[in-house]
């Protein structure tokens, strides 16, 4: 009774089938697929539990574990160009994990086209980063720790796109949040971070209760939580579950991906170093919903209703992080804000189904490269500017950064969406869909469009355009090579990596159609008409931004500006709410269960014991310690049997 | 045999040392009105035991017996001892065993 | 006659504790190494054992019974299976740690350490016989007779309260037992009516008792369990002893002796009155949820830190008591992992919290602040346990967690909805006390905290350790545990919920026997 779990898992799992592909064991080079996340990890070991000693070879070792990785990706992704088109899904089953009450769970890998995409972003933008931390954390005497945690970071998301069972992608999912949280709280000693630290990872847990509900339900359904059971299974289940299922893995995506109603935390996270905000708040954890959503294609595919719901999320999160960035002067703000709205489009697209779930990873790639570019600029910024993070205190750093400014404007265009930068190609693609499915998707992504253009173009004046504000004494300096290369790197893939990914992998929709499914749609009008109104849009935006920032002196003070203004410089009362609705009632709860325990439930123990104490020194009265009085109770007790007894006797 | 005036003499003399515990302050006094009761119980017994013509109620008299010499032996080295260190035989000034 | 390894493995600590008294006082250090001695030779001895159940290797443990009080039918009957195992293993464990952690908290200011050492070895054996036992009056008796020298550890070794908070221990914990033996009691009787009186396990699980008599007995036996696991409404002894307990004692009785109560939940109650169980589940788990959220939202309101690790506690062994009940076999395995894997996470906390206490002198959470700037070790190692004390995977208590959570959903979907808010409290008290203790700039009175010793890290690392090989291997012991939590679930009969959707044609044949609903 209780092994069938067990026997369903073995009989399915070596013929398991995703979106019509095949998952093949992993021979020759994909059975080294492990590799991947071994070398991060052995860093991440050899760093935190090295202690001191490795305290001068920290960055490299970290960098090195990191680009090795991105090597091996780079060699399976070649090896896997050469396999046919529906046979690029390999697994790989490292040990048994548990089998407990018949549900047994493999630790197994899955590579195919949807996590090898990943792998190469997590990797190579990864690296990346890596080399330019080295530059930029070049006087922190913490260095090696940091390295520590990023090479923690890179193993855990790979272990989390590499997973085949969504308890295994549970571990990578926590994992990391828990970089995320050492990463956010890097600089412990300051309570800001601390806090930040905490709360990112609070609102997190809020979403693994989706997650930990999601594998249940799964258990509950399906009796395993393997992809290839769950997704063979699928159409077997009822709907109900299906959307339950849909829902919970949804409010998981939603906490991991800073979507509404748990955005609060991205903006805060923030105060980590920036590097960290470019590769884990900007390229790649924050898209591990979007690739939650799209993984379980299988189960969204047959729940509309909970498409439907990723789709309202995404759209709320799209307008909500594009009016948040309009309103902020701390540059980082400002990118976070806009990094959430562009999950919201990712999302979106995730939302609308088949003919979504391969732009939503599009626009995740392309994002990847050129927000990472650019928060990685930001940094540059910071770097040459004492830490400043307030643009109202910059202006004009064209001229004493060039390479920076070179690059971040690469980013710029990209993610507007002007042709034939990167963000172009995805952006638009994810614009048509929604116009496909539904006018006001449509309108939605149409408008966030245009806001992206404006706070875009509003972050670029005020940064780089227009009067020096800056007081140092010295100027701003550019950033060393180390730091730049990296940029320019990015940079490069922010112009072409949208038409690159297009050529590299045979149009995208063609790589990941084995995995995701495609599905046509019909466009409610010409395309041309839309790609003309869309960049009208953008270019709207653009101008409307030059208008208000490029052509008048930026205030160094912060103007009142109207409500609208006020309410997203707030986060559009995101933490107001959190703290009235939920922190402060919380805390009073709190306040008053100590009381009920300490006067309710310990009073009632405390007060039967009191109870007892009292009566029992009452009683000690009778003991006088008079022996006539004691013999005079024992006369009076005979006499009272003898009575008795004569009483009992009588009738 | 009738065992009716040996019991009522049982009766009186218990009567007599049930006051006497009761009545007397003196500890020497209680202690001889305690023995009085004792050999109440002891005449009852061996009054019956006559009576059915079997030798248990003079058995439990002689354990009596015994028993009350045991008792006045660490009866009355307490009493002296109290006696020495209080000088006064009173069982009302020796109430301090109370809490 | 093969060698009689369970009694041999409660011999020692038992010898230990007679040779630790001993010593001549005033020889603290040779008590101590007698002590440590004698909790490493039962480590060493309780690893043999666990070689032949978690690997197969046959070094000949066997089932042991000798007559001890024949006209009773109370017999000294020591068994071991995969419950019990995982239980003596964290027991034999947890015991050298606790003593090393001890080492110097138990030093001559206050007492002779002797004791101190000498009674927590007399726990030690006196836990590993609960646990091994198979006579009801074996398992009776030692239950009771463990408060004995808890009582005086907690009484002579603890805080400023110590006295009160051993005695409420002692009171609390001796109502309970009072009951069960009234309970025991009965139990007996109705097998002196069945036929042959006796107090072995095995006879009275094969007993036919009714139903309304089971009622009775099991309530008896709950409210014993509920006082020592501690089971809310009954729990409010544990934060009292966990605050006014040295730290490492603390440790071993939250972490350790409790366990006793699960234990005998499940190894006990269940089996001997399976139409009760069954009966109070709804109850139970009702109960066991109301802990959970109590239990850390009271943990998030504490001031002390052992007193909101103990409020920690009660919130775990909620999770532990809604497994067990929710009468599914990944719940009740789950419930049976995280018996080990809280004791082991909350023995990290508490000895950690010791380190700390015994640097700075306090237990307020306000006296500290910034700590991991003079002793990022320290931090580093508290910052492991308070992860592992919320059920970050891969760490160990992550599996236990999500088995208890997930199994339940398959019986009681509300409850484990209910449950799943833990998961976030947890996160919310383990890394605002880390917030509050370790980050920030540095409180004045901690600029010159001392990093971890060598002692201490020696205490830790075990700990830690083990905490990773469960969490990324626990296959081995969930395996001797499922097996021997599947008897204990077909004895109470609850129907398996098989998965909901129909399976795919091919596999059909194979899954016929459990997938009807």
């Amino acid at each position: 009774m209780i092994s069938t779990y067990s026997t369903l898992a073995t009989a399915v799992s070596t013929q398991a089938e995703h979106g019509g592909q095949v998952a093949v064991e992993a021979t020759g080079i994909y059975s080294w697929t492990w590799l991947l996340i071994a070398f991060p990890l052995l860093g991440a070991a050899v760093l935190l539990l090295g202690g001191r000693r490795t305290d001068r070879i920290g960055h490299l070792v970290g960098t090195v574990a990191s680009s090795l990785s991105f090597v091996m990706g780079v060699v399976l992704f070649v090896a896997m160009l050469g396999e046919g088109d529906a046979e690029r899904a390999f697994t790989l089953d490292l040990w048994e994990w548990f089998n407990a009450g018949g549900y047994q769970v493999e630790v197994s890998l899955l590579l195919d086209q949807l996590s090898m995409a990943f792998v190469l972003l997590i990797t190579g933008v990864g690296s990346l980063i890596h080399v330019y931390s080295i530059g930029y954390m070049e006087h922190d005497e913490r260095r090696r720790r940091f390295f520590g945690y990023l090479n923690l970071f890179v193993a855990a998301m790979l272990l989390l796109v590499l997973a085949a069972d969504y308890l295994i992608l549970f571990i990578g999912w926590e994992g990391v949040g828990l970089a995320s949280y050492l990463l956010i709280g890097f600089w412990q000693h300051k309570p800001s971070a601390a806090v930040a630290a905490k709360k990112a990872f609070v609102v997190n847990r809020v979403g693994d209760m989706g997650m930990v509900l999601a594998v249940a339900s799964m258990l509950a359904v399906f009796g395993s939580s393997s992809y290839s059971l769950v997704f063979a299974n699928a159409e077997n289940a009822s709907t109900g579950w299906l959307t339950a299922i849909g829902l919970f893995l949804l409010l998981a995506a939603c906490g991991k991906s800073a979507q509404f109603p748990l955005q609060s935390w991205l903006l805060d996270a923030m105060e980590g170093p920036t590097p960290v905000s470019a590769l884990i708040h900007a390229a790649t954890m924050v898209t591990a919903g979007v690739y939650l959503v799209v993984r379980s294609a299988a189960i969204y595919d047959l729940a509309p209703d909970a498409r439907t719901a990723v789709v309202i999320v995404g759209a709320i999160t799209l307008l909500m992080g594009a009016i948040i960035g309009c309103a902020k002067d701390d540059i980082k703000k400002a990118l976070a804000g806009s990094t959430m709205s562009q999950i919201g489009y990712m999302m979106l697209a995730a939302g609308l189904g088949p003919a979504g779930y391969a732009f939503a990873i599009f626009h995740l790639l392309t994002h990847g490269f050129f927000k990472a570019n650019m928060f990685l600029g930001a940094g540059s910024v910071m770097h040459g500017m004492n830490d400043e993070v307030d643009m109202r205190k910059f202006g004009g750093l064209r001229v004493a950064m060039p390479v920076t400014f070179a690059t971040f404007a690469m980013g710029y265009l990209a993610i507007i969406g002007i042709p034939p930068f990167a963000g172009y190609f995805s952006k638009d693609r994810i614009i048509e869909a929604a116009f496909a499915e539904n006018w006001v998707y449509g309108i939605c992504a149409l408008l966030g469009a245009g806001i992206t253009a404006f706070y875009m173009t509003r972050v670029m004046l005020m940064t780089f355009f227009g009067a020096r504000r800056w007081k140092q004494s010295e100027p701003p300096h550019e950033s060393p090579s180390v730091m730049t290369v990296p940029l320019v790197v990015l940079a490069v893939l922010s112009v072409v990596g949208g038409a690159g990914l297009l050529y590299l992998t045979g149009d995208i929709v063609q790589w990941l159609a084995p995995v995701t499914g495609e599905a046509h749609h019909d466009l409610p009008m010409p395309l041309a008409l839309l790609v003309t109104l869309t960049l009208l849009t953008v270019l709207a935006g653009v101008a409307v931004a030059w208008g208000m920032y490029g052509r008048k002196a930026i205030r160094e003070d912060v103007p009142a500006g109207n409500p609208l203004t006020v309410a997203a410089r707030r986060d559009l009362y995101g933490d107001a709410f959190n703290e009235a609705v939920l922190m402060r009632p919380g805390q009073y709860l709190t306040r008053s269960l100590v009381y009920v325990e300490n006067r309710g439930v310990d009073g009632a123990v405390v007060g039967t014991a009191t109870a007892v104490g009292g009566l029992s020194s009452r009683l000690r009265r009778w003991q006088t310690g008079f022996v006539r009085s004691y013999a005079l109770t024992m006369f009076a007790g005979v006499g009272f049997v003898v009575v008795a007894m004569l009483l009992v006797r009588l009738p | 045999m009738s065992p009716t005036p040996y019991l009522v003499l049982s009766v009186i003399l218990f009567t007599i040392g049930g006051a006497g515990v009761l009545l007397r302050r003196n500890a020497l006094v209680a202690f001889m009105s305690v023995e009085l009761m004792l050999n109440a119980a002891n005449l009852a017994f061996v009054a019956f035991a006559r009576m059915h013509g079997n030798l248990d109620g003079q058995i439990v008299a002689f354990f009596v017996m015994v028993v009350a010499a045991a008792e006045v032996v660490v009866g009355l080295a307490i009493i002296v001892t109290i006696f020495r260190t209080r000088r006064s035989a009173s069982v009302d000034d020796a109430s301090l065993l109370k809490l | 006659m093969t060698f009689p390894w369970l009694t041999t493995l409660i011999a020692l600590p038992a010898l230990g504790a007679v040779l630790t008294a001993l010593v001549p006082s005033g020889r603290g250090v040779l008590a101590k190494q007698v002590a440590l001695t004698g909790a490493l030779a039962t480590l060493a001895v309780g690893a043999v054992i666990s070689l032949q159940y978690l690997f197969d290797l046959d070094v000949g443990v066997e089932a042991e019974r000798y007559e001890w009080i024949p006209q009773f039918g109370a017999s000294w009957a020591l068994d071991v299976n995969g419950i019990s195992l995982a239980l003596i293993g964290l027991t034999v464990v947890a015991t050298p740690i606790v003593a090393l952690a001890m080492w110097r908290e138990a030093e001559p200011d206050k007492r002779d350490p002797k004791t101190f050492f000498a009674l927590l070895l007399a726990v030690e054996a006196l836990t590993l016989t609960a646990f091994a036992s198979r006579d009801l009056l074996l398992f009776y008796l030692v239950f009771e007779a463990m408060l004995i020298p808890l009582y005086f550890m907690i009484g002579m070794y603890g805080g400023p309260q110590r006295r009160y908070a051993a005695v409420k221990f002692l009171l609390y914990n001796l109502a309970g037992g009072l009951i069960m033996l009234a309970a025991v009691i009965g139990v007996y009787v109705l097998s002196v009516d069945a036929g042959s009186g006796t107090f072995f396990v095995p006879d009275l699980v094969a007993l036919d008792i009714a139903e309304d008599t089971q009622r009775w007995l099991f309530l008896g036996f709950m409210i014993a369990f509920a006082i020592k696991a501690p089971l809310w409404p009954f729990h409010t002894w544990l934060p009292d002893a966990a605050a006014e307990a040295t730290p490492a004692n603390a440790a071993f009785l939250s972490g350790v002796v409790d366990k006793v109560g699960t234990f005998g939940m499940i190894a006990l109650a269940l089996p001997l009155f399976p139409d009760a169980a069954r009966d109070f589940a709804p109850v139970i788990v009702t109960l066991a949820v109301v802990s959970i959220v109590y239990g850390a939202l009271l943990a998030i309101g504490q001031t002390d830190m052992k007193r909101l690790i103990g409020y920690t506690s009660i919130s775990h062994f909620g999770f532990i008591v809604l497994g067990i009940f929710a009468l599914t076999g990944e719940s009740a395995s789950g419930a049976t992992l995280y018996m080990v894997n809280h004791g082991l996470s909350t023995i990290a906390l508490f000895v950690v919290v010791g380190f700390m206490i015994a640097r700075r002198g306090s237990r307020l959470v306000g006296d500290y602040g910034g700590v991991q700037k003079p002793a990022p070790k320290l931090a580093g190692v508290f910052l492991f346990a308070a992860l592992s004390g919320l059920a970050l995977p891969p760490l160990s208590t992550f599996l236990s967690e999500f088995l208890v959570i997930s199994g339940t959903f398959l019986q009681y979907r509300e409850a484990a909805i209910v449950a799943t808010l833990g998961i976030v409290l947890a996160a919310l008290y383990m890394l605002w006390l880390y917030q509050r203790t370790m980050t920030g700039p540095v409180q004045a009175g901690n600029e010159d905290t001392p990093d971890l010793r060598r002692r201490e890290v020696a205490v830790v690392t075990p700990l830690i350790a083990l905490i990773l090989v469960i969490g990324f291997f626990p296959k081995p012991l969930v395996d001797v545990i499922d097996e021997a939590v599947e008897p204990t679930l077909t004895e109470v009969d609850v129907d398996q919920p098989g998965p909901l959707a129909p399976v795919a044609d091919e596999t059909a044949e194979h899954s016929n026997e459990g997938t009807e609903q």
